[in-house]
């Protein structure tokens, strides 16, 4: 197997370490980042082997952090990217594109983080994978691990969606539920990889590759653009990661000449209202990430101490882009307007994400002359508890199976729907 | 009767292997300078130049974050547990 890694550095002190299970630095706790040599990856890769790859993250496999010629792979990635007029037309934006990543195999863009950090594990040695997850990263370890053989133990908060739930527990691993928030049972997770050396915690101890799947998505949306790059990326900001591999991805794609420079794309970052730790210190002005206790029905997105949140503040302000909160209400609005202009339904962070978009293009943050892509990173069936009672959320009437009871329900419906027309809100 | 603390494995070539060390203090910030006092190198690890916890470092009271409560100055109870974890991401 040939991988271009060189070795793994911590992003404060750049102390170098081996490619190993290790994620923080042992000197200062920092976060370890893979370090590859990018000269020699130049020399390997084009659009051609690219393009001559599978129709999954593995195309991209000089850029990731392990390879290995049967990966752990339920085939996540080269997810749509969907171009996006009607929203676009609401929104008085130009070219909007949204990369639908409900699409992957799980409904996640999960997927594309355990399939990386699994496939690296197995090739640590490890036989059991483990993760404290806000749901979705649970399916997608439960998931990976059943198709790898591997065993898995997970750990959620007790107060999880039901799918999400279900959509872990039914790989036939151990799902721990913990009385306690996100940051709770992170901690929990934490220690455990002091205690349980065997295990590969994804997004603990083998975080250092897990969160290297996240920049394809910066590969795919720049090869489907045909080998461009928006001006203009909407990312969601749970722990910080996606968004600031986002940026390393499309910084990687200039650097190893499949796009003639790096290029410069503006990174903006969405946060729900009752979890907003890193787009406050934003708008703010300030360096300070304050922890939160959340409080948002974006369960996904709800880390109050993110640890990628200096990082991800600061690939915002260096890229020149943005960042707003949403609130509840915002965001499941956000969700039907995604699903009546374009067909695509999102979860409550996908709703986080398409309400920040609609801030900041009425704000004029993102402007109508900017190519735009907008990252919906998990699917609507997940959480549709969270649109219980809200409009689109049940039928528009039960009727008697009668041609009568049918015509008098249309009626209705259309009188409703011309009156919506007439005032329009 | 004394206070606790979790060492996470990064610091506990620093212990002898210890994941837990018994200490005197009453505060959090006299509890970890008793553990460097007990097992010298560990402030370095945990403290900038500033003297403030490193920002990577989390610190757990009762399993609270400090941050949370009052810092470096929340007090400290005999029979507590602090524990010292790295931060880690989520998803």
């Amino acid at each position: 197997m040939v991988d271009f890694v060189t070795g793994l550095r911590c992003r404060e002190c750049q102390r170098a370490f081996p490619a190993e299970a290790l994620h923080v630095c042992d000197y200062c706790f920092g976060p370890l980042e893979v370090a590859y040599d990018y000269e020699r990856i130049a020399a390997s890769i084009s659009r051609e082997s690219i393009a001559a790859g599978p129709r999954s993250i593995w195309r991209y496999r000089d850029l990731l952090p392990v390879d290995d010629a049967t990966p752990v792979d339920l085939g996540a990635g080269f997810t749509p990217l969907v171009r996006a007029d009607r929203l676009a037309a609401e929104l008085g934006l130009g070219e909007l594109w949204i990369k639908d990543d409900t699409a992957n195999p799980t409904g996640s863009f999960k997927d594309r983080v355990v399939s990386v950090a699994l496939t690296k594990a197995r090739q640590l040695g490890f036989k059991v994978a483990a993760c404290a997850s806000t749901g979705n990263l649970a399916n997608s370890v439960a998931a990976h691990a059943a198709r790898a053989g591997m065993d898995s133990v997970v750990l959620i908060p007790h107060d999880l969606e039901t799918a999400k739930v279900t959509m872990t527990a039914v790989y036939g691993g151990t799902v721990i539920a913990v009385e306690g928030n996100y940051d709770d049972v992170n901690r929990l997770c934490a220690e455990l990889t002091s205690e349980r050396p065997s295990w590969a915690f994804v997004n603990v101890n083998v975080r250092t590759y897990y969160a290297e799947g996240s920049k394809t998505l910066a590969f795919e949306i720049a090869e489907q653009l045909g080998w461009q790059a928006p001006d203009h990326v909407v990312v969601p900001i749970g722990s910080g990661s996606q968004l600031t591999k986002v940026a390393k991805g499309f910084a990687e794609l200039g650097r190893v000449g499949l796009l003639p420079e790096e290029p410069a794309v503006r990174v903006s970052g969405a946060q729900a209202e009752g979890c907003s730790p890193v787009a406050t210190a934003f708008l703010e002005g300030s360096d300070a990430i304050r922890p939160v206790k959340p409080k948002t029905i974006a369960k996904s997105l709800a880390i109050g101490n993110p640890a990628d949140g200096w990082y991800a503040l600061d690939v915002v302000r260096r890229s020149g882009g943005s960042c707003a909160t949403v609130n509840d209400a915002e965001i499941i609005d956000a969700i039907g307007l995604l699903a009546r202009t374009e067909g695509i339904f999102a979860e409550t962070a996908g709703g986080v994400t398409i309400a920040t978009l609609c801030k900041l293009a009425a704000s004029g943050a993102i402007r109508p002359d900017e190519r735009v892509v907008a990252l919906v990173t998990g699917h609507g069936l997940k959480t549709v508890e969270a649109l219980a009672g809200a409009p689109g959320s049940t039928p528009t009437a039960t009727i008697a199976p009668t041609l009568d009871a049918f015509d008098a329900a249309l009626d209705d419906h259309q009188t409703g729907t011309q009156k919506n027309e007439e005032n329009p809100r | 009767m004394s206070v606790t603390v979790r060492i996470p494995t990064q610091l506990r070539t620093l212990t002898g292997g210890a994941g837990e060390v018994e200490v005197e203090g009453s505060s959090v910030g006299e509890v970890l300078k008793a553990v460097d006092a007990a097992h010298p190198g560990l402030a370095d690890r945990l403290f900038d130049e500033a003297g403030n916890l490193r920002r990577f470092v989390n610190v757990f009271l009762a399993d609270e974050d400090v941050r949370f409560l009052d810092g470096l100055a929340t007090p400290v109870t005999p029979g507590q547990t602090l524990s010292i974890v790295p931060a880690v991401a989520g998803g």
